[in-house]
């Protein structure tokens, strides 16, 4: 399984801040197109992606406990 | 811990006292504070929010790569999450190095390193409506390079 996160506007959109789903095996952009048609959330593929807390591509491939989180626009500082 | 995200007011002198060496000749504290007007807009409040362990990771990489490009700086870094009002003290960056012109530069280059890969977020809240803001320098963040010269001068 894998735990999936929202944040900021995105986790608004969702209306939640994690989702548990079996991802293992797919890319990144598979997991974005079958998240945009399953649940009612904005554009992802131009949102960035990090797995287990680092940033990785679009082509990067999930395995199994892997924590994906969808890192909109940062805006700190 | 040099890198740090807060829920509570940031003590400003901590984080300066964590770049104190004996070697350096200078220490340069850039305090980022929470502003009434963005072109024209009155800002009520701010809420920051920070996908938090991650943050840390990608706030102690930015100390990393200072220390690569300027040897001999030592990097602090504490950044508020949570509700923020006009003037409060959003992030605190104390860099040392034995000389000035490097502390300029190098805190200089963690602000806007800050703005592009640590995973915070702000949402504005305005009389008429709120907002979450994306990416203050409307670029691609850079997951893994290092930013160009001219992202430092915007």
């Amino acid at each position: 399984m894998n735990k999936i996160l929202f944040f900021a506007h995105l986790r608004d959109a969702a209306d939640r801040e994690e989702l548990q789903i079996k991802a293992v095996g797919k890319t990144v952009a598979e997991l974005k197109t079958e998240l945009m048609k399953n649940y009612d959330l904005p554009q992802l593929e131009t949102v960035m992606t990090a797995i287990n807390e680092e940033f990785v591509p679009d082509d990067e491939i999930i395995h199994d406990g892997d924590v994906i989180a969808f890192i909109p626009p940062v805006s700190g500082g | 811990m040099r890198y740090e995200i807060s829920k509570e007011p940031i003590n400003i002198q901590s984080v300066i006292d964590k770049v104190v060496e004996r070697e350096a000749g200078a220490i340069t504290t850039f305090i980022g504070t929470v502003r009434e007007l963005t072109d024209g807009k009155k800002t009520l409040y701010l809420i920051y929010e920070a996908y938090e362990t991650m943050a840390v990771k990608k706030l102690a990489q930015i100390g990393k790569e200072i220390e690569e490009r300027w040897p001999k700086a030592k990097v602090a870094i504490t950044h508020r999450i949570g509700r923020l009002d006009i003037t409060d003290v959003a992030v605190v960056i104390a860099v040392s190095t034995p000389h000035r012109a490097d502390a300029y530069e190098a805190n200089r280059y963690a602000i806007e390193r800050i703005k592009e890969i640590v995973p915070i977020w702000k949402k504005e809240h305005w009389e008429d409506g709120e907002a979450w803001v994306g990416n203050q320098l409307e670029t691609v963040a850079y997951p893994s390079g290092k930013p160009e010269e001219g992202d430092l001068h915007e």
